[in-house]
């Protein structure tokens, strides 16, 4: 065999990072809540799971083969993160064609129609959740058939959402004694939700890992937590403060879709900024939002909403929050 | 540790290949192609026809302006012919052919082994002798160097760093000369502070050397070396990037272009760069040769050789052993090197290592879209989204290209190495870059026109 020369320009290696092992990371650091779901809410979580992600996997295949008529994309395995993601969000007792219907708008509509993997300015999974949570908002919000029995059948978000105001105008708290949750049984998947928002500590590991990966950076997932925690404190303290100032924060980090949202679902790549700054800043929304619809919305969780909101700002954000360049930080001579 | 303040990658440094062998000094060819453009600037003018006898270090292309660089002949022989062959890329290049007989010097130069560290020239007059020798940066940059030590009017260097970083991976030429030719070094680092008038020199190491940076202290404590001090670096791709290094030294950042080093009052310089001018200025020597490292995983062996420019590449190659199959010749490194198409090209001054890198390594990925990851932005050195600039050039959106200042971008390569999505980002920022660049040009030289 003789010796060929080939030539390109520089550079002439790559760091071998790759789309396909930054999505089967994600897939891996959801694989803890999955299995504390599973094992919290019986074998259908799983069954769940599958049909998301198989309608996902297929209605990628077929739109991008027949509809658009390129080459498949399943092989990037996105289309299971999105499967994964949107079954997290979805209560355990769902009729399995509701999570078909939430596959094919997840897909269908939150994501090829803007040219697939990259171009999509919301997140498919929240897209198809929001559509399900219009479209059969029975079915999204019951609760009761899968729960664990120490639970009733309404998510605790939903029993503060009681809170009014007194006659001062302070929030008083609805239903719910704080001193009366048991943050362990939180912090490890003891309360009701959507499959996937259980686990805080599984999702938490699930952050690590990524982070360790360097698949998302802290920034986002600070931000919102963060943001959710301080606004709770200032609650808190309206409303007399004492333990609440850090009882509350903690429920509501704790409680509903915070953790598996700031973690997962707003660290979108397409759909999140690019720069540190705009991601403290797009963070930042998300909690504030969060915040304001659990606290004084119609729904009791408002995290879906909150994404899908900042997502619509992340271009903007973009626009305004470029790196510095290099050279004209205040270092520099003129 | 120190290091440059943004983006940045940590690539394999893949020294291990060729940091332990000595430099060995290369056999002289029996024929050298002498390139006339081997520098930043205007290509020199041939002063030797064919037919005429040379002696090694004699002159043969005489500097056109300031901004280019005197040639010598490396061997001594015949002119055989003064014409266009290919270089490494395979463009045709005015190339001067000398044939050897023997080795017979110019007799101005200095041979003799003794170190000789006294020096009392004005700095007018070491800048003469470097500009008389031909040197350039050595780094692989190929700048004149007596442009670079010409301070202009109204500006002050306050610092010289010496670039003793060698970010790029595999190369280890300027990791032996700074363990091996050590006090021709720091002497040549003495010569530029006396060249452009400061008190203190840095010559910055990545912390991958250790043994690099033991030695050169020890050198400087045992022989005296006043004002030079050597600072270990976080090691971090590009560090070696001019203005990534005076970031690292100075913690000061140089202006976007046309600013300059000496905007921040700094003068860098590579280490092997300090020896070439070391033997100008002491030994009347002229740039005739240089320390290249030969390596790669695939080689049968490696070296670092001290080889005489105008040797065929191939020859190189052949003493190493290129593997059979599929190969990418690359002069320079991974990072940054350009790769060689053609292997009887000669050896340039501004080559610092030839690596040979398989198929496999060297392999591109299938391109796939975007994915908005950022990683790109976050690896970028210089500040720049290189998204969007691969995106705009793309599109031949050139004025959007230039207001995201593409102009920027120093080629490291940084984007390319991180995308998960195979993008080719660089080649496509490169061509938006030269295009921007043009239209920048054509710009002023219209309002001058116009005045």
């Amino acid at each position: 065999m003789a010796t060929r020369l080939f030539a390109a320009p520089s550079p002439h290696i790559h760091g071998g990072e790759t789309t396909r092992r930054i999505m089967l990371d994600v897939i891996l650091a959801l694989m803890p809540a999955l299995a504390v779901s599973a094992y919290v809410m019986g074998w259908r979580v799983l069954f769940i799971t599958a049909v998301a992600v198989a309608g996902c996997v297929v209605f990628e295949y077929l739109i991008s083969r027949f509809l658009l008529k390129r080459g498949s994309t399943i092989g990037d395995l996105s289309a299971i993160v999105t499967g994964l993601l949107l079954a997290f969000n979805l209560p355990v007792g769902i009729p399995w064609w509701i999570v078909l219907i939430g596959a094919l708008i997840a897909i269908g509509v939150g994501k090829m129609t803007f040219g697939g993997l990259g171009c999509n300015p919301f997140n498919p999974a929240l897209t198809g959740r929001i559509f399900l949570l219009i479209a059969y908002p029975v079915q999204m919000t019951d609760w009761t058939t899968h729960a664990p029995d120490a639970l009733s059948g309404s998510t605790m978000l939903a029993e503060v959402k009681g809170s009014t105001y007194d006659a001062a105008g302070n929030i008083v708290l609805g239903n719910m004694n704080l001193t009366n949750v048991n943050f362990m049984d939180m912090f490890s998947g003891y309360m009701n939700g959507s499959m996937g928002e259980i686990a805080a500590l599984a999702l938490i590991l699930g952050g690590l890992y990524l982070l360790w990966r360097r698949v998302i950076s802290w920034h986002i997932p600070v931000a919102v937590l963060g943001t959710m925690a301080i606004f709770a404190v200032c609650v808190a303290l309206s409303i007399g403060g004492g333990e609440l100032c850090y009882q509350l924060p903690l429920f509501h980090i704790l409680a509903g879709g915070a953790l598996l949202g700031a973690i997962f679902m707003a660290t979108d790549y397409s759909t999140s900024p690019m720069t540190h700054k705009g991601m403290l800043i797009y963070g930042v929304g998300i909690g504030l939002i969060t915040m304001i619809i659990r606290l004084w919305g119609a729904y009791p969780e408002g995290m879906s909403f909150a994404i899908f909101i900042m997502n619509a700002a992340t271009p903007l954000i973009n626009k305004y929050c470029r790196p510095k360049r290099f050279g004209t930080g205040q270092t520099a001579k003129k | 540790m120190r290091t440059f303040p943004i983006g940045g990658i940590h690539p394999h440094d893949n020294k291990e290949w060729s940091k332990d062998k000595a430099i060995e000094v290369l056999e002289l060819p029996d024929e050298a192609k002498i390139a006339m453009i081997q520098h930043i600037g205007a290509p020199s003018t041939p002063v030797v026809q064919k037919g005429d006898k040379v002696l090694t270090g004699q002159l043969i292309g005489q500097a056109v302006g300031f901004v280019s660089a005197n040639i010598h002949s490396p061997i001594s022989g015949t002119v055989t012919a003064v014409d266009a062959y290919p270089n490494g890329q395979g463009q045709r290049r005015m190339m001067v052919v000398i044939k050897r007989e023997g080795d017979e010097w110019v007799d101005t130069i200095d041979r003799t082994p003794e170190h000789k560290r006294e020096c009392t020239l004005t700095p007018q007059e070491i800048v003469a002798k470097i500009k008389d020798a031909g040197i350039v940066g050595l780094g692989g940059a190929q700048f004149p160097t007596h442009v670079k030590l010409s301070i202009p009017d109204g500006q002050k260097a306050e610092v010289v760093i010496i670039n003793g970083v060698e970010c790029e991976p595999y190369l280890t030429s300027d990791y032996r000369t700074m363990l091996e030719r050590t006090e021709m070094m720091l002497t040549g680092v003495e010569i530029v502070m006396r060249a452009v008038g400061v008190k203190r020199a840095v010559i910055g190491v990545e912390n991958n050397k250790p043994d690099a940076i033991a030695h050169i202290r020890e050198v400087i404590k045992r022989d005296n070396y006043v004002g030079i001090e050597v600072m270990p670096l976080k090691m971090r791709y590009p560090q070696g990037g001019e203005k990534q290094l005076i970031a690292a030294v100075t913690g000061r950042q140089v202006a976007p272009p046309p600013a300059l080093p000496i905007s921040v009052g700094a003068v860098v310089c590579n280490v092997s760069t300090a020896v070439a001018i070391y033997e100008a200025v002491q030994k009347n020597k002229p740039l005739i040769e240089r320390v290249v490292t030969v390596t790669g995983k695939h080689l049968k062996t490696t070296h670092n050789y001290l080889a005489r420019f105008g040797t065929p590449v191939s020859r190189l190659f052949e003493l190493a052993g290129i593997p059979e199959g599929d190969v990418k010749l690359l002069n320079g490194g991974p990072m940054m090197g350009r790769a060689v198409v053609d292997i009887t090209a000669p050896l340039i001054k501004g080559c610092s290592g030839l690596t040979v890198l398989s198929g496999k390594e060297a392999a591109r990925g299938k391109e796939l879209q975007c994915i908005k990851c950022g990683k790109c932005v976050e690896a970028c050195p210089m500040g720049l989204e290189p998204y969007i600039l691969s995106k705009l050039a793309k599109l031949q959106k050139w004025d959007m290209a230039e207001e995201h200042n593409t102009v920027d971008c120093i080629e490291c390569g940084c984007c390319s190495y991180t995308c998960p999505s195979y993008l080719p980002l660089l080649d496509y920022i490169r061509i938006g870059k030269q295009t921007v660049m043009t239209n920048i040009r054509a710009r002023a030289a219209a309002n001058n026109n116009k005045k």
